[in-house]
Parts: C-alpha cells; sequence; structure tokens
C-alpha cells in the first residue's frame, strides 16, 4: 500500500491490521516515534493524521491510506510544530526525552485547531504519561505558545 | 548528543591501531570516535595507565574522557549514564568550568566500561543512589583542570612562551604579552600527546568565580528530546537485524514445556523462528509486530518450576493482600539498626503510649521506555550489545559469565535511557539482554528483543514492601521521648542478594535510620521476611516508604500530644541549625505556615501538611495542600526546601524535584502493583495507574546551598511527598492514612 508520512510517498508491504508505530518505526527506519505500551494507554507514539493527533500504536496501517501522516521527524516543516519545539527548549521540558516525541505532537494539534486555548483545554488535550513528571514544565510551555499563537490570543494570566 | 553509533565502521572486531593523535583527529564523526576508543584504547592497560602520571588516581586519563575537535567542540565520555537526571550536562559543566570551555560547546555520550571512567570517590561505577555528581565531582573537576594544564603547556611549546604568561579564555589560550591566541581545537593535537600532568600540580578554580557551575545552564539535549532525535537502546538498528519478542512464564520459575500450536505459529507470517529459553518462549522475526503477534499466540504447557529450581519461585498461592497480612502478623523483636536511651523501659512506664501500623505496596518502575537489548556477534566471535543499564563494568562482567567470552571480545553500549528509576540494574530475571544474547547466537544474525509492555509489567522487580509496627510514649508535655518501629519487610539490597546478610540491608531501613529528631529513645528493628516477589531498588530506595511512615507517625504523634507539627518539629530540631533553618524555609516559601483546615478562595475545604527527610546527603522539607475531590485526594501545591550543601544547577534541580514530587504523589495517590492468584492484575498502563497530568500539584521549590557536604538531586525531592499530603488529609478529614496509595481510601466531603 501506498502511505503519505511527512509529505513523502512511501509504498509499504504490510498486512492492513499491523499499527501504524511499527510500520513507521520498524518498515521505515524512523524512530522518533516511540513505543510505550501499545494500547492508547500512553500517548508516546503520537502522531498526526490529517492534523489530528492519532496514537499510531493502535491505529491499522490501512486506514491511514490516503490521509496525510506527521511524524515527529517532521515536526519542524510545521509552522506550529517549530514553535512548540522552541518552546519545549527554552522551557528546557525533557527530562528522559521518551515520551516528548508525542507529547510535541499532542501541542501542536492541540494549537494547529485552537491557537489559544483556555486551561480547560490545555488540561483536556496534554493527556499523554509522562514517567518524569514534566507536566509542569509542559504546561508552561503550552501556555507560553496559547499566548503567542495566533493574533486573537488574549494574554492569559493564570499561568502555571 | 545522542548520534546514532555507526557500527559498521570500522569493520567490528577488526583491531584499530591508532595512535591517539589520530584519535583526537578523527573529527569525521563522533561515531567513528566512539569506536575508535572502544577498540584502540583497551582501558586498564599498561599503555593507559602510562599516560597518567597517577595510575591508581581516578579520572586522570584525561584521553579516555576528552576528545577536542579542530571547530573547538569538546566530546566528554560521561562515566554515568543519562537518562533524565540531566547528569551529561552536570558533567560538562563540571569539566568545562576547569577545563574553560563553555558547557554548550560539548558533545556527551557514554563512556564504555572500564576502570578508567571509575571516577567516584566511592571506588564504584555505576549511575543510582544520587551519586553522580556528588561523587564525582572532584574527580570531574580535576578532570577538566589537567586537560586546561596539557592545553598551556602545547600552547607553550607552540607560542615559545613560558607557561606561566599564559591564560585562557573559554575554548581558547591566551598570551597577552604579544596578543596572541591559540584555540583549544588547534592545540588538541599537540596537547593530548603530553603526559598527564601530576594531579597534584593542578590548581583548582577558586569556587567564587564559578562561571557554569551554581548556574542555570540548559541542558545539552533538550532539541534532540524535542525533535525524535534522541537515540535510546530501543531504537538501536543494526545491519541485517532481526526482532524478537518473548512471552514469559506467568509465574517465575515455571519452566516450558509442549508447544502445542508450534506449527501454526511457525506458519505466520514474518516468522523466522521459535526458540525455548529459560523461563521464556521467543519469535523472532523480520518485523517486532510479527514476533509480538506470533509469540503472544503460542499455547505454552508451562511446567511447574523444579524442586531445585535457583529462581525465587512465585507460589500459585500468592496474593499481596495474603502477603501483607503474613508481614503484619511476623513475631518476634526484630534486628536492631538503631538502639538508644531505653526504650522498652520509658514505653512500659509511660502515662501515654501511641501505637500504630503502617503500610506501603508494591509498585512498578514504569518507566516509559520498555526494555530491550540489542545483540550482534561479529565475525571474530566478539559481541556488541546495546542496552539500557545503571551499571556497565556490572552487565559486562555478567555477560562474561554468561558467554564465557573474554572482556576485550564484549563491546558494551549504553544509549540514553528513556527513564530508570532504579529499573536498569543487574537483576537477575529482569533484563532481556541474556535473551538477546541466546536468540543472536542462536540465528546467527543480529537480534533487537523488545519486551512488550505486558512481558516488562510481568518480569520487572518491584518496590519492597514493609509492614511497621510504631510504638511511642509521650511526657506530660505531650512530646515524644520514646520511639520504635519495627518493619518487616525485605530491603532490595538482601532482596537482591537473595539472603539476609550478616549486616541489616540499610536500603531496607533509611528514612525510619538516620533521624535528626532530638527524641533521646528509639529503637529501630527489622524483622526480615523473604518474599516471593523479585525486589529492586525504586526511586529514593527505603526512604521512598519508610519517611512516609516515619513522618506521618510523627503527625500522629503531633496530634495526640496537642501539638502542631510544624511547631513540634522546630522544637525537636532546636539544636539543628541546618533543620531548623530549612524548616522555617518551607514554611516561608509555603507563605507561612498555615496548617487549616481552611476555605480555599474557590470554595473548597483545604488543609495542609508538612514532612522532611534526609535522603542521600541531601535535606528536603516539604508543605503540601490538599482538599477533597469526588471522595479522592487532590493536592493543589507542594512547597519543598531542598538542601544539597550545595549545588551544580539550580535548572535541574527544580525540574528533578517537579519530577521527584510526580513520582512522590503517584505512589502517595494511585499508584499499586497487586498480585491475584499469583499474577499481577495490572500488565499495562490500563490497570496500572501513574500520575495523570490532571493530578499534578503546583510544585513551588527553594534551593538552600547551607555549604554542607555535597548532596543527592534524583531522589532526594521524593520521599518527604507522602508524609506531607497525608498529615494534610489526616488534618482535614480527620482520618488517620496509614497505608499508600490513598486511592484505597474513601474520603467524604470536609465540611
Amino acid at each position: 500500500m501506498e502511505l503519505r508520512i511527512n509529505q513523502k510517498t512511501y509504498k509499504v508491504d504490510a498486512e492492513a491490521d499491523t499499527p501504524l508505530l511499527w510500520v513507521i518505526r520498524d518498515d521505515l527506519g524512523m524512530t522518533g516515534t516511540k513505543y510505550g505500551c501499545g494500547l492508547a494507554q500512553c500517548g508516546a507514539c503520537s502522531v498526526l493524521v490529517d492534523g489530528n493527533v492519532t496514537r499510531s500504536c493502535v491505529t491499522p496501517v490501512a486506514s491511514v491510506v490516503g490521509r496525510e501522516v506527521t511524524t515527529i521527524e517532521a515536526i519542524e516543516s510545521d509552522e506550529v510544530g517549530k514553535q512548540v519545539v522552541t518552546a519545549w527548549v527554552e522551557r528546557q521540558v525533557a527530562q528522559c526525552g521518551y515520551c516528548q516525541s508525542g507529547q510535541v505532537m499532542a501541542a501542536t494539534a492541540l494549537l494547529k485547531r485552537n491557537p489559544s486555548p483556555s486551561t480547560a483545554q490545555i488540561q483536556a488535550a496534554m493527556v499523554n504519561l509522562c514517567r518524569c513528571g514534566t507536566y509542569n514544565a509542559i504546561n508552561a510551555a503550552v501556555h507560553d505558545l496559547a499566548n503567542n499563537i495566533g493574533s486573537s490570543a488574549a494574554p492569559n494570566e493564570e499561568g502555571v | 548528543m545522542s548520534k546514532r553509533i555507526n557500527a559498521e565502521t570500522p569493520a567490528p572486531g577488526e583491531p584499530v591501531n591508532l595512535s591517539r593523535r589520530r584519535f583526537l583527529l578523527s573529527s569525521a564523526g563522533t561515531a567513528a570516535g566512539a569506536l575508535i576508543l572502544g577498540f584502540g584504547l583497551p582501558l586498564g592497560s599498561a599503555r593507559m595507565q602510562a599516560m597518567a602520571a597517577e595510575p591508581n588516581a581516578a579520572g586522570t586519563q584525561v584521553n579516555a574522557f576528552l576528545e577536542i575537535r579542530p571547530d573547538n567542540t569538546v566530546r566528554l565520555l560521561c562515566p554515568f549514564i543519562e537518562g533524565g537526571q540531566g547528569t551529561y550536562t552536570a558533567m560538562a559543566q563540571i569539566v568545562g568550568e576547569e577545563l574553560d570551555a563553555d558547557p554548550s560547546t560539548f558533545v556527551v555520550e557514554s563512556a564504555p566500561p572500564g576502570e578508567a571512567y571509575v571516577v567516584m570517590e566511592s571506588g564504584l561505577r555505576i549511575t543510582g543512589g544520587s551519586m553522580s555528581v556528588r561523587m564525582g565531582y572532584p574527580s570531574m573537576r580535576r578532570l577538566g583542570a589537567l586537560a586546561r594544564a596539557m592545553l598551556l603547556q602545547a600552547a607553550g611549546t607552540r607560542l615559545n612562551v613560558p607557561v606561566s604568561e599564559l591564560t585562557t579564555e573559554p575554548g581558547h589560550v591566551l598570551h597577552a604579552a604579544s596578543g596572541r591566541s591559540l584555540s583549544y581545537g588547534e592545540l588538541a593535537p599537540d596537547a593530548m600527546d603530553l603526559p598527564v600532568p601530576n594531579a597534584e600540580s593542578i590548581t583548582l578554580r577558586d569556587p567564587s568565580k564559578f562561571r557554569w557551575i551554581g548556574k542555570p545552564v540548559r541542558r545539552l539535549d533538550s532539541y534532540e528530546k524535542s525533535t525524535g532525535k534522541a537515540i535510546y537502546a530501543i531504537d538501536m538498528q543494526v545491519e541485517g537485524m532481526l526482532h524478537a519478542a518473548v512471552q514469559h512464564a506467568p509465574r517465575l520459575g515455571m519452566t516450558v514445556g509442549t508447544l502445542r500450536n508450534e506449527a501454526q505459529v511457525k506458519a505466520m507470517k514474518g516468522v523466522h523462528s521459535i526458540h525455548r529459553l529459560p523461563g521464556a518462549v521467543a519469535v523472532v522475526a523480520e518485523r517486532w509486530w510479527h514476533a509480538k503477534r506470533a509469540v503472544e499466540a503460542i499455547q505454552v504447557q508451562w511446567q511447574e518450576a523444579a524442586a531445585d529450581s535457583p529462581l525465587r519461585v512465585m507460589p500459585a498461592d500468592f496474593s499481596s493482600v495474603a502477603f501483607r497480612e503474613q508481614l503484619a502478623n511476623e513475631p518476634g523483636p526484630g534486628r536492631d539498626a538503631e538502639n538508644e536511651g531505653d526504650t522498652a523501659g520509658i514505653l512500659a512506664k509511660a502515662a501515654t503510649v501511641i501505637e500504630a501500623t503502617y503500610h506501603n505496596q508494591h509498585v512498578n518502575h514504569a518507566q516509559l521506555e520498555p526494555p530491550s537489548a540489542l545483540a550482534r556477534f561479529n565475525a571474530d566471535g566478539s559481541l556488541d550489545i546495546w542496552l539500557p543499564n545503571q551499571a556497565q563494568d556490572a552487565f559486562l562482567a555478567d555477560i562474561v559469565k554468561r558467554t564465557g567470552l573474554e572482556p576485550e571480545k564484549i563491546k558494551l553500549h549504553t544509549p540514553l535511557i528513556g527513564g530508570f528509576f532504579g529499573r536498569h540494574f543487574l537483576y537477575d530475571t529482569a533484563n532481556p539482554f541474556p535473551q538477546a544474547i541466546e536468540l543472536a547466537k542462536a540465528v546467527g544474525r543480529p537480534v533487537k528483543l523488545i519486551w512488550s509492555r505486558e512481558e516488562e509489567f510481568l518480569r520487572d522487580v518491584l518496590r519492597p514492601v514493609a509492614v511497621v509496627k510504631f510504638r511511642a510514649a509521650l511526657d506530660d508535655k505531650g512530646i515524644p521521648v520514646a520511639i520504635e518501629a519495627v518493619s518487616a519487610t525485605e530491603g532490595p539490597t538482601e532482596g537482591i542478594a537473595g539472603e539476609q546478610g550478616p549486616e541489616l540491608d540499610p536500603t531496607a531501613l533509611e528514612g525510619l535510620t538516620g533521624k535528626a529528631y532530638a527524641i533521646a529513645n528509639k529503637r529501630i528493628a527489622q524483622a526480615y521476611v523473604k518474599g516471593p516477589v523479585m525486589v529492586g531498588y525504586w526511586r529514593s530506595v527505603g526512604n521512598s516508604l519508610n519517611d512516609f511512615f516515619y513522618e506521618t507517625f510523627l503527625d500522629e504523634l503531633a496530634e495526640k500530644g496537642g501539638h502542631d507539627p510544624y511547631e513540634l518539629r522546630l522544637q525537636l530540631l532546636q539544636d539543628n541549625q541546618r533543620l531548623t533553618h530549612l524548616l522555617k524555609s518551607v514554611a516561608e516559601l509555603s507563605g507561612g505556615w498555615k496548617p487549616g483546615p481552611f476555605t480555599a478562595e474557590d470554595g473548597s475545604r483545604r488543609a495542609r501538611g508538612i514532612a522532611m527527610a534526609s535522603p542521600f546527603g541531601t535535606e528536603t522539607a516539604v508543605v503540601a495542600e490538599v482538599s477533597i475531590e469526588n471522595g479522592q485526594v487532590r493536592v493543589h501545591d507542594i512547597w519543598q526546601a531542598i538542601d544539597p550543601g550545595s549545588i551544580v544547577n539550580p535548572a535541574i534541580i527544580e525540574a528533578q524535584v517537579n519530577g521527584a514530587v510526580a513520582l512522590g504523589l503517584s505512589q502517595a495517590l494511585v499508584e499499586e502493583t497487586v498480585y491475584i492468584d499469583c499474577q499481577p492484575r495490572a500488565r499495562n498502563f490500563d490497570l496500572y495507574p501513574v500520575l495523570r497530568p490532571s493530578r499534578m500539584a503546583r510544585v513551588h521549590v527553594k534551593v538552600i546551598e547551607s555549604g554542607a557536604k555535597m548532596g543527592g538531586i534524583g531522589e532526594p525531592p521524593l520521599p518527604a511527598v507522602a508524609p506531607a499530603v497525608a498529615s494534610a488529609v489526616a488534618r482535614l478529614t480527620g482520618q488517620r492514612i496509614r497505608s499508600m496509595p490513598m486511592s484505597n481510601y474513601t474520603f467524604s466531603q470536609p465540611s
């Protein structure tokens, strides 16, 4: 089947129900997307499918044929994604870093859809697990961006 | 900083006879450099030792650690592994400070095994016990200073001036008199061929002039870790590699019997081969997904363990609840770890004696990166292996034992680690690498084995459980004058050893022992109970449970004696200036001690609790503010004052406090490994709750540099969190918390 990943077309030979995660990692050799649980519990495998954050470990590869998949490898090609990365570095978010690909994808999806999310909207969107406990730094980075992406963004005094 | 190791250059096992000069010039890639170092400079060899003026002084073999490239970047091979705690950045700060090179110009990688890298004062080389910075600090400073001296020497020769006329600025040697300057990169080829000066001849920088030590220097790995470029063991790929997955025996000790459907599984798509391993079956395949699906489809007839099995056999009737009852009923006085004054006498005649029994729960490590190992046998019989580990030399020794290979034939690589928290020590049945080695040998190709999350939850070692019986006597003013704690437990160190040694295991009781409170009569003892569960180290180790017990019990004593828990601690610590200051600091940080209950701005009823801990050479104090939401504890704020004596990076400390608070809240609020009918109830994050972002508290940190001996950072901020929360909940609800997690309690809405 043919997949569109990071604006390139790949021909892959995989059964229809193979999780997208393993096609990305093992067939295509892109290891930025992480395996954490295989059950859509942790979010380490998050990618964007047509801009929506998607847990690739439970996404059958056949279901993304004809759709545009974005992985962490292309995050800086996206204008919002690039800003998310900058905010992540600015806030020194990562510790072990293993979950952070997924966190960055989740934040990018949120901010592309809604450039100035409320605190409640951020809380609802940023649900990936982090065992190092970087939650406050993630929250701070997303709040920074919520204040600065999009012209209508009102200053958010709440912060963290 | 985590460049993929190009395992193809040079040819595996081919002896590389490079001069040090060529090594230093091999700046084409860190990849090649990493291998050249591993191959070309056999560590501990006479040649290496000849290079150092003092062969026995730790961390003086400059060439084993440092490569300064023509572009003036500095490659540092770090004795410690990076798993999130920030040690690579800290080491760049420490070495850079004395070398006079900006830490941001460093590329840091994990050093291979070898005695050259045993830099801790203790003579150990592990990454754990919050030891790396505090115990590597003197050696790593000296290392930087030695390298700087060599660069100065080389510059003196090059410029034909005495070294005394030379100075450095970051990355450069200057000769002020002539206005000439040479970059470190230009000088390195000459400098690194010089003999390493005598360590005694080195003058270290005056700490008041530090530019990077003590400053919030930015982590070196933030960008790679924010863009998916960081490479972990699970991401390793080598030419011709196959993938493997395993299915373990449901109970440790059982052995593989008949595979009922072997032929069908063998015919499944992508399957290369099926293998019987000790206590497990494995499938090797072209793709991991195929291997996993196939191995899970195997119907294994598991055989009961042999009577003489060397393993800790999991009994068929094991359950967490029954085990806890066994611990609670453990008779006997226990063996004393601390015994001062006349505890028994005071307890016998005191007017007020308070008794309470506490317990904790088993917990998993649940690090986000599932364990893996990639093994490759090379044409010459040598072995390359990539795996997460916190103890390179111990793993190497174990691989030597298992394979019979000479140590020189084994190249052990330690990529970045996706969280460890104590997970990646050498645990007999909890590491995938023995299986990966066996599979690679069997199939004659490199094999990467990943344990699925389900297999990881089955074979991970657990943080031990303890049941602690407390008794305490109060005097007529309600002040504790005697305390006794007897813990029925098995410590992780004696658990790994499989037996209690002649001495007590300090990791069993730490946090009950070592308390600074002026209570003249005390007895802290352990009743050793070997359990059926494989146990191991978990972030902050014994302190993670014992400070919960002790500090929460102390809160009970304050309440029973009619004292405020903050005031009582001040009184019990009145002769301890450092801890008095710490306690007052956390109160001040939280806006003044305000126990409540009180009504917050949002209308919720809240209260605060306070606790302290002294883990790993660092002193901590925590205030927690809680309310009850939908019958469960909501922690709003954690204020933590932490005194590690002196520090290297305040920003990383703040991040570590945040992380330790998260894990501390996780164990306090939600986390628990439960065995029912000999099986863990949870095999994945669906049933194993870890702290989710919605339950994270705001964290406020005050770092105090008292000037005391440098303490640890990774673990110390954890232990005081749970007792501060438990004490706050008791104050708010009137219900005493004597066990974790608090999700096992139901709380009514306080009015």
